[in-house]
């Protein structure tokens, strides 16, 4: 850390000083640090986010059941689909982006450390402002069109927890009018669509975090083309997302002033147009997609080469499919909408760009095939995962084209053949993915390794359990079975494989447990692991473990594509891998002078200013929920001076101490490690 | 929001880079992506102002010649803007700071023109946000941009306290003027967009 | 450092769960699922089928060959003692060709009857008989008019089942009043939105007379699991028999009836706010009971009793072996803890004007 107490600086803030306890971690901005805390965060709405998934399941094992009232019912799933998607996936993917970035590409930080805690602090006030609608929201009975009866609570119908139903209850998808103000009054909605808002300000933060890193940030001799493909994935997302963000902002917006000032955007009573809504929502919600599933397929991509002891089959082809992926995502929006009543010719076209996608998806899979064939596979929990991903994607991928044949969707939309098909993307593929880059890096966290018994238990609890869940809802989706239904008859026999699917959330719930267990245990337990516990390639694994604050003692310089395995590995004659009798030495000497820098390191100031603006952001968010009260207005008000403040503060404030020399060379003197 | 890199510790270890300054390159996808943003806004109105059947249109209320004089306060800011940037560039630190404070009124100027503007529609032609679609999305519109401005100004006129308060506005460090000129520019070319497709060409049509 | 032995128990294992996800696809279901969508009784509903089946053999040959390879690859490169470090392959960029252009090649035989599919099953035929599906938080409306029979400005509404000449096309007019639905009737077609200031059109053919059910298939609020629907198809001239009757007026009971009271029920009762009946001239004064069209309905009940109206409260009751009068009696007592949210409140009927307006219900076929 910096020494600050030495100098005095002109500033009219008090500066941060703790290095440890809660004020270190508010005031952090080391990328390492802000990782693990979107980690922990995304962790934790995956098991709120999982409970949710367990009640529906249950519930949905009766026919006719009444375990769940509607009200609740409704409430759960969009919380369990807005939860997954954007509090868990989103979110551990920032960690994996935010730990793994700067070290992949030799870089001691982001490009903007206290930016990156920006966006942390505003996912972590947005998630709790749409989570505290659990405590803080309404759901009153739809308005008829004369508007009589807005504002009686609505009767859940029979079952219990109806008290979960004041939570968001329009779906993750919120259709207009429906999520409206007509159809869902109560303020449930207006934390759903002030919640993305702020979700969205946090992603689109990191988003141009991200990209300006990867372009300005590498390593000496890191050029493009020797990114790891997880960094160039980040980078695909990151734009992405940048894109694609925008658009849902203005959606929302328009969704938020049609429910709170009375605009009518959406309201088709008066001249306003509820497909537009399907349209914007869509345009972004298709790129969401690959957002979610490109960062676990740029996990796969490193450990797959890893345990195989190959290099990455084709990379560049992996690169670019990557690109094209997202490219192309963009321009399949509207198969979510074939059911719309869209012109044929729209439908054929949007049917045909979306077929297109799976080419170079394919291209991916027989990539990772190409990487392990001929290999040496060494079937660690990490590897376990990532084969796992690319058989469960696979899947997906083909119940996918069934979709882009048009007239086929119009039989598959909308029931449980469509949840099958996403679940075996973002389950069987986005979750496996970002398992098993948790297996794989988590010496980089802990210097530790987790327990592999345990983790192959994991692994093979939760490959059982997810395909018990989600194969037979294929079966149920083409037997009839629709999406978002409260209640089936019986006389539809649907029952028995409901029921299955149960059993099977049940055993992907008790592999969770397994695995945690297995992360606390590890933590203080596990073996040592030493600077290259996997015989990794890529130049992440050339600092010690856990990865020291500054993270590389000595900047790295990169000469080709897997910089580190070609430090320990040359090729023979036959292009086989040997490992050169210097390696243990070039091991040794990192791990050296990776625990002992050469020359003090000059490292940003931790800030808490970040934090103040999250919170100043959500403050607000609360006052436009409330506006029409004067305590509402107040919060606005008081929101918004505060987030001012900051941002006068965070201008002011001195990224780093400012030598008295004011020159860049100029070093801290050694106490500052 | 803009903030520095910070530089290596060590002097001989360079970085792959862009040769942009990555601020810079920063505030350029920020407003990439706040491009897109405008322009889902734009075509929202261009959709409903060609749908049929609404009571009033914003076409049919249009005050051109002071919405013209208005859009030139705010073209007249982008060349002070320059001034500023261009007297940081040569120290002249007064300089810089009175023609950021130019800058910062001509917005506010600009401003008060759309208040006036809105009141306008509003109290003389009823058109409210709540009257039709094409209503609302003129108003979520214009009112965004408004916004983007009001940010700039508060920019504008930090840069111009810390001037004051530091005495001195550098290049190096922290918020930065040629970063808030980048914004100003592009708050600017966005108005110039919505004033020729949402006034003029829907006003043409009338 | 792991057995042979084991390694080949895991990738056992592998197969087991892999086959039993295939297995589970396929396997067919001994119940007739009323919602079956691989079951088609209709032309257009088979011509989907008939583009479904190729898809998923083809999807199907894909999997067993990359599961296959992935399992081939687990067992002959897995790390055994001994073996040698592997060569360092970056790539082969005639493979690369051949597995990104063989898959565009099968897209493209996909697409091209993908596309012919679409344009033929999306235009109605110009001469097919027009039939409105008006949708409501949570029930189907289903208006006739200009139907060959019907006098010109007639026009007949009816709920929860719509009735269709059978081996006939029908032309289905989508419209909601409120929010999106979806209607859906898998033995006949996909599914098609209908969206509030919005026209869509469904073709609807059955090929053989029967009761093909169908499904809000969108979400569109609490009680989106319970807005279900009947396709009754009827030889032509039972069809044409059907019009007759339900342009004919309700009948007035006679005084001092369980009928008679249970009509003065629903004209006390609030019902009359939202349920259209028209009555035939009468006497008594009993007015015809008309909510425009534009005014927040309740399906007319005219013809409640029709033959073909089996189920009521959006098709949802009676349940599965539930008497009609029992069912009945439960909705009637309280509707919202049957149907969550319905806009048909508890009127707080005693279990006298239960009966009665029962017995009334009953009369009007």
């Amino acid at each position: 850390m910096t020494d600050v107490a030495a100098r005095p600086v002109t500033t009219i803030y008090r500066k941060p000083r703790s290095e440890t306890g809660l004020w270190s971690w508010i005031t952090t901005v080391d990328h390492k640090r802000i990782g693990t805390m979107y980690g922990y965060a995304a962790f934790f709405f995956f098991l709120l986010g999982g409970i949710e998934a367990l009640l529906l399941r249950v519930h949905l094992a009766q026919a006719n059941s009444e375990f769940l009232t509607a009200g609740a019912y409704n409430s759960l799933f969009t919380m369990h689909g807005t939860t997954m998607i954007f509090l868990f996936v989103m979110p551990a993917s920032a960690a994996f982006f935010n730990y793994l970035l700067p070290l992949q590409l030799g870089a001691r930080d982001v490009a903007f450390p206290r930016l990156n805690a920006l966006s942390w602090w505003v996912f972590f006030f947005g998630a709790i402002f749409l989570y505290s609608s659990f405590i803080f929201g309404t759901a009153f009975a739809p308005m008829t069109p004369d508007g009589v009866t807005g504002n009686i609570p609505i009767n859940g119908g029979p079952g219990a927890f109806d008290f979960l139903a004041s939570s968001p209850n329009g779906g993750w998808f919120g259709y207009q009018p429906h999520a409206g103000p007509f159809y869902s009054t109560g303020t449930a909605m207006d934390y759903w669509s002030m919640g993305l808002q702020i979700l969205g300000l946090a992603s689109l933060i990191s988003s141009v975090n991200f990209i300006v890193t990867v372009f300005n940030m590498r390593a000496k001799g890191m050029r493009l083309l020797r990114m790891p493909v997880f960094a160039w994935m980040t980078t695909v997302v990151a734009f992405l997302m940048l894109f694609s963000l925008p658009i849902i902002a203005v959606a929302l917006f328009m969704a938020t002033f049609d429910r709170q000032f009375g605009s009518t955007f959406f309201q088709a009573t008066n001249g306003g147009d509820p497909i537009l809504w399907q349209h914007l929502f869509w345009l972004f919600g298709h790129p969401e997609v690959y957002i979610l599933i490109l960062p676990a397929m740029g996990i796969v991509s490193e450990v797959i080469p890893t345990f195989s002891r190959k290099p990455l089959f084709g990379y560049s082809a992996v690169v670019f499919a990557g690109a094209a992926i997202a490219f192309l995502g963009f321009g399949v929006w509207a198969h979510h909408m074939f059911a719309s009543g869209i012109s044929p010719v729209a439908q054929a076209a949007f049917g045909l760009a979306t077929m297109t996608i799976a080419v170079p998806t394919g291209i991916k899979i027989f990539n990772w095939l190409g990487t392990i064939w001929l290999g040496k596979i060494k079937f660690t929990t990490p590897m376990l995962f990532s084969i796992g991903f690319v058989a469960m994607f696979v899947i997906g991928g083909l119940s996918g084209v069934t979709h882009a044949v048009v007239p086929s969707d119009w039989q598959q939309t909308d029931t449980y053949y469509i949840v099958a098909h996403f679940h075996y993307v973002l389950f069987g593929g986005a979750i496996f993915g970002l398992f098993s880059g948790l297996y794989y890096w988590y010496p980089k966290l802990r210097g530790r390794m987790m327990n592999e018994r345990l983790g192959k238990l994991h692994f093979w609890l939760m490959l059982i359990g997810m395909n018990l869940t989600f194969a037979p809802m294929h079966w149920l989706g083409l037997q009839g079975m629709v999406r978002r239904t409260w209640k089936y008859p019986e006389e539809a026999g649907l029952q028995t494989w409901n029921q299955v699917e149960t059993v099977g959330a049940f055993i992907i719930a008790l592999s969770i447990l397994v695995f945690m267990y297995n992360w606390w245990r590890s933590k203080t337990h596990g073996e040592p692991s030493g600077l290259d516990p996997w015989d990794a390639r890529t130049i992440e694994w050339m600092t010690p473990n856990p990865t020291p604050e500054y993270n590389f003692a000595v900047p790295p310089v990169v000469e080709s594509l897997d910089d580190f395995w070609r430090r320990k590995y040359a090729e023979d004659e036959e292009g086989r891998a040997v490992r050169r009798p210097e390696a243990d030495q070039v091991i040794a000497e990192l791990e050296e002078i990776g625990n002992n820098p050469p020359q003090p390191i000059h490292l940003p100031n931790p800030s808490y200013f970040p934090f103040l603006v999250g919170l100043g952001i959500t403050i607000i968010s609360y006052g436009i929920i409330y506006h029409t009260t004067a305590w509402g207005k107040a919060l606005i008000v008081g929101g918004a001076l505060l987030t001012m403040a900051s941002f006068i503060g965070w201008g002011i404030e001195p990224l780093e101490d400012e030598p008295e020399d004011h020159t860049p060379e100029h070093l801290e003197p050694a106490e500052a490690l | 929001m803009a903030e520095a890199v910070h530089p290596e510790a060590h002097g001989h270890a360079e970085h792959e880079s862009t040769g942009v300054d990555s601020r810079k390159l920063g505030m350029w996808l920020f407003l990439s992506s706040e491009f897109l943003f405008f322009g889902a806004l734009i075509t929202n109105y261009l959709l409903y102002s060609n749908r049929t059947g609404f009571n009033i249109y914003p076409r049919e209320v249009y005050d051109i010649p002071f919405t013209s004089v208005s859009s030139f306060v705010l073209l007249m800011s982008s060349l002070t803007m320059v001034l500023a940037h261009n007297a940081v560039a040569r120290d002249d630190q007064p300089q810089a700071r009175t023609w950021l404070f130019a800058t910062a009124a001509l917005g506010s100027v600009f401003l008060a023109g759309q208040v006036f503007e809105f009141t306008e529609f509003i109290v003389h032609y009823d058109m409210k946000l709540t009257t039709n679609p094409v209503a609302s999305a003129f108003y979520v519109l214009t009112g965004f941009h408004g916004l983007h401005v009001a940010i700039g100004v508060f920019m504008l006129l930090s840069l111009w306290g810390i001037s004051r308060f530091k005495g001195r506005l550098s290049e190096e460090k922290g918020m930065n003027v040629e970063m808030v000129g980048l914004y100003w520019h592009f708050v600017d070319i966005i108005w110039i967009v919505i004033f020729t497709v949402v006034y003029l060409i829907d006003a043409a049509r009338v | 450092m792991r057995s042979r032995l084991r390694s080949l128990r895991l990738a056992g294992l592998v197969f087991l769960a892999l086959a039993l996800s295939a297995c589970q696809l396929i396997a067919p279901d001994v119940e007739d699922a009323p919602l079956n969508s691989l079951d088609p009784q209709g032309p257009f509903a088979r011509q989907i089928d008939s583009l479904f089946w190729p898809v998923f053999w083809i999807a199907a040959g894909i999997f067993v060959f990359v599961q296959l390879a992935i399992i081939v690859a687990v067992f002959l490169f897995r790390d055994r003692p001994g073996r040698k470090e592997p060569k360092q392959i970056h790539g082969n960029a005639k493979l690369e060709v051949i597995w990104t252009v063989i898959p565009a090649l099968i897209l493209a035989t996909i697409a091209v009857p993908t596309v012919r599919t679409v344009f033929d099953l999306t235009e109605c035929a110009p001469d097919s008989m027009r039939i409105e599906v008006i949708a409501h938080q949570w029930w189907f409306e289903f208006r006739y008019s200009n139907i060959e029979g019907m006098p010109a400005g007639a026009e007949i509404e009816t709920a929860n089942t719509m009735v269709i000449p059978a081996d006939e096309e029908v032309c289905a007019v989508l419209q909601s009043e409120d929010v999106v639905h979806n209607f859906w009737v898998p033995k006949l077609h996909g599914k098609r939105y209908l969206v509030p200031g919005q026209e869509n059109l469904l073709r609807l053919q059955a090929d053989e007379p029967g009761t093909y059910y169908a499904h809000c298939a969108e979400f569109c609020g609490l009680s989106h699991s319970l807005m279900r629907a009947q396709v009754e198809a009827v030889p032509r001239e039972e069809f044409e028999a059907w019009i007759a009757r339900q342009l004919q007026p309700a009948a007035i009971p006679d005084e001092g009836t369980p009928a008679w009271d249970g009509l003065q029920v629903f004209q006390s009762a609030g019902c009359v706010q939202c349920h259209t009946v028209d009555f035939e001239d009468n006497d008594q004064n009993i007015p015809d009971n008309i909510i425009p069209r534009e005014a927040f309905n309740g399906p007319n009940l005219t013809h409640f009793a029709d033959q073909y109206r089996t189920h009521f409260a959006g098709a949802v009751l009676p349940e599965h072996g539930e008497d009609f009068e029992t069912a009945l009696k439960r909705w009637l007592a309280d509707p919202p803890s049957v149907k969550p949210g319905s806009y048909m409140p508890d009127l707080g009927l005693t279990e006298a004007d239960i009966d009665n307006l029962i017995a009334w219900l009953r009369t009007l076929e």
